[in-house]
This record gives C-alpha cells, sequence and structure tokens, in this order.
C-alpha cells in the first residue's frame, strides 16, 4: 500500500520523470502561493476521479472509456473551479484558466487509464494521492526557486532588502517570466538524470 | 482591418501559445524530434484549433451563456429572463466534450474524404484531444471575446485566434525541430541529453521571442 504512495513522490515522479502536465507545472510556478493552490486542486481531482473510477471504471464499455474518464474527471473539475473561484477569488485570477484547464492534465487521464481502472479502490485512492504530491512536490520545488531568484520573495514576502527591486541587487525578474521557467525545468532535470547516472555508476560493495 | 492584422501578429508572435502562454507543451517536447513529424503536427493543430474555436464559440454563445440569443431561452423563455438560463457552470465539461467528439469528427471525416491529407496528419490527431492548446484557445477565447456585443465581430475574432494560436504552435514547433536535429550531433553533457536540453533551448527561444513584444496589442 505504502508503495502506491511512495512511488509517485519520486520514482515514478509524473511531472520530472514521466514529463506528464508539463503545461499547467511551468505555467503556474511563478509563486508559492499559484504552486500550492494548484497542488491542492489537482491533488483533489486525481483522488476524487481514481476512487469513482476504480468503483465504476468495470461498468464502461470499453470503447468509449476515455470519455466516460473524461467527463467523471471534468466534473470534478468544475466543482474545484467552483470552490476556489467562490472562496479564493486571488487565486482563481492568478490561476486562471489552468484550473478548468486540470481537465486536460495527462497525469489525471493517465492514472485513471494506467492504473485506476485496473485496481481497487483503496490502492486507487493512494496512487492519486502518491502522484497528486508528486506533482504537488515538484511544483513547490521549481516554484521556490523561480520566486527566489525572480522575485526576491518567498511566499510573498521579501526576504531581504538588499535583494528586492529597491535594494542593491536587483531580482532576476527574467526567471519569473517564460524563459526562467524552461530553463529552471531543464536543469532540474538534467540535475536529476545526473544524479541517477552517479548512483548507477557506484560500485556495489 | 489592420486591428485584425495587429490581433494575428500578436498571437502568432508576441503572445506564442507555446513560449509564452505554456499551451501545448507535450506535444512540442514529445513531437519535435524530426522535422516532418514536427509540420504534420503543426498542420493538424492549426485544422483542430480553428475549427474547435468556431464549434465552441457557437456552444457557448447560443447554448451556455445567459443572453438574449440563448436558444433554451428563445425556446423557452417566456417571462423569463435570460440569467435563468445561465448554464457557464458546465463551460468545462462541454468544452472537453465538444473537443473530443470534434477530433473524432474530423479524424474520420478525412480519413472518407481527403485520404492523402489523413495520411499526412492521421497520427497526430488522437493526441490532440489532451492537447492542451485546444482546450486553452476555447476557453480564453471565451474570456477574450465572448461576450463582444457584436456577433461577427466575436466570431472572426475567435476564428482569428484559433487560427492564429495554430499557426504560432507550428512555427515554433518547426523550429525546434530544426534545433534538435542539429542537438543530435552536437556534444551535449550526457546527463542534459533529450528532454533537459530541449528545454533550456526552448528557453533560449522564449527569449528572443520576448523581443516581439511591442509589436502586436
Amino acid at each position: 500500500m505504502l508503495r502506491e504512495l511512495t512511488k509517485g513522490l519520486f520514482r515514478e515522479n509524473p511531472v520530472l520523470v514521466l514529463m506528464l502536465g508539463l503545461c499547467p507545472f511551468l505555467a503556474v510556478s511563478v509563486s508559492l502561493q499559484n504552486a500550492v493552490g494548484m497542488g491542492f486542486a489537482a491533488t483533489f481531482v486525481l483522488i476524487c476521479s481514481n476512487t469513482i473510477i476504480s468503483i465504476f471504471g468495470r461498468f464502461f464499455p470499453s470503447k468509449i472509456r476515455i470519455p466516460c474518464f473524461i467527463v467523471v474527471i471534468a466534473t470534478f473539475v468544475s466543482i474545484v473551479e467552483m470552490v476556489i473561484s467562490a472562496w479564493l477569488p486571488e487565486l482563481n485570477k492568478s490561476l486562471g484558466i489552468f484550473i478548468p484547464l486540470i481537465v486536460v492534465n495527462c497525469i489525471i487521464l493517465g492514472r485513471a487509464e494506467a492504473f485506476a481502472s485496473r485496481n481497487k479502490v483503496i490502492p486507487s485512492i493512494f496512487d492519486g494521492l502518491g502522484m497528486g504530491l508528486g506533482f504537488s512536490i515538484a511544483l513547490i520545488m521549481i516554484s521556490f526557486i523561480r520566486e527566489v531568484l525572480g522575485s526576491g520573495q518567498i511566499w510573498g514576502i521579501t526576504i531581504t532588502s538588499y535583494f528586492s527591486n529597491e535594494g542593491l541587487i536587483k531580482p532576476a525578474a527574467v526567471m519569473v517570466m517564460a524563459p526562467g521557467a524552461f530553463v529552471v525545468i531543464g536543469l532540474i532535470m538534467g540535475f536529476q538524470n545526473w544524479r541517477k547516472a552517479r548512483k548507477l555508476a557506484q560500485p556495489i560493495s | 482591418m489592420q486591428e485584425y492584422i495587429l490581433l494575428f501578429i500578436s498571437i502568432v508572435l508576441v503572445n506564442n501559445f507555446i513560449l509564452a502562454k505554456f499551451l501545448g507543451l507535450c506535444p512540442f517536447i514529445g513531437v519535435s524530434k524530426q522535422r516532418k513529424a514536427a509540420i504534420g503536427m503543426g498542420g493538424a493543430v492549426i485544422f483542430v484549433m480553428t475549427m474547435a474555436s468556431v464549434v465552441s464559440w457557437v456552444v457557448y454563445r447560443y447554448l451556455l451563456a445567459p443572453t438574449d440569443s440563448n436558444l433554451f431561452y428563445m425556446m423557452m423563455g417566456q417571462g423569463k429572463v435570460p440569467a435563468d438560463f445561465d448554464f457557464t457552470f458546465l463551460t468545462t465539461v462541454v468544452f472537453i466534450l465538444v473537443i473530443a467528439t470534434l477530433v473524432q469528427l474530423v479524424e474520420m471525416f478525412l480519413m472518407k474524404v481527403v485520404p492523402p491529407l489523413y495520411d499526412a496528419l492521421g497520427i497526430y490527431l488522437p493526441l490532440i484531444t489532451t492537447n492542451c492548446a485546444v482546450m486553452g484557445v476555447a476557453l480564453l477565447n471565451i474570456k477574450d471575446f465572448g461576450m463582444l456585443q457584436n456577433a461577427g465581430v466575436s466570431l472572426v475574432k475567435t476564428a482569428l485566434q484559433g487560427f492564429g494560436g495554430g499557426v504560432g504552435f507550428m512555427l515554433v514547433i518547426f523550429l525546434m525541430s530544426g534545433i534538435r536535429e542539429r542537438l543530435d550531433q552536437i556534444e551535449v553533457p550526457d546527463a542534459l541529453k533529450g528532454a533537459p536540453i530541449a528545454f533550456i533551448c526552448a528557453g533560449l527561444m522564449a527569449l528572443a521571442f520576448m523581443g516581439f513584444a511591442g509589436l502586436g496589442q
């Protein structure tokens, strides 16, 4: 059971290893608030859709199962959309169209197809939770880097006055813009590959 | 006329779907290894994005939005106000179904009627359903132009945004495939081979495209 949970965190991390769900990943990773909001939303949808699909998945005719999955996912995304726009209008504004776009996030459809439709309820819930957390952790990591380097802030709070727009050293605004996102994710993936290669190269004692 | 040209330029170059709005990244990284595949994918995306923009606009304007032209309001709206027929909360569900159906229809239509085009685009079409650029353009259209008073202007702008978004997608994925064909032949640090170096190149491209800011709106 625990393995279903932990595999999503590192070994099969949906974003950094499987390269799924890149669009929201790069687009909302401008600040930590966005990252946490998006992470929660995606995890909630993943857990709910995995649950429903593992229970009712076997009743879907196999030819139209993908549209059925999409309807289930879209329902939960609509719920999240309404909740966020009602209670967190600011988050709603900064995430913008990327909340409804959770529907086409390949992680969620991928887990429904590859895991939830073939497994029992409890493992599917854990799988959804693990994958959601893996997505959130990766998202928080990259947003942390981009927010610190790009605007000199953590969770919207300036770290020191030296490293701010009024201070001696100005933060590199390019990091919070589009190019920064691409470069940071490229380097993070490279770092992960480098670590993996080093682990493999070590002699087995 | 000038307004439309500016809109087109700004969608293709300034607010490029991949490099500025981060939409459609999965096919961008996945299908940009060869130039031929990139052109096929780009063509399929232009086609589907234009169609999806128009169809989703019609669905939103005449079925979902609470306006005078809502079909449900026109049929059974005696003694009620348009706001009673506000189905916008269904937008996400309806759009994804419309797009998935549309892609299937386009695929079947091309297979029967234009076989050469189907051979060129066929394998890319099913991938497009989960391409967030298509869903993204539909949602952006509603946000940007959905509520314009003049239906004609709104429709033209919507179609233009869909077509321009597709053209921008094709331009960038084609440029990227050229870069990646070169990258295969030069020495890259082992850790960065494949996707990581592609992302870094995309970053540099995004930086270059930022130079277009100020061209459009």
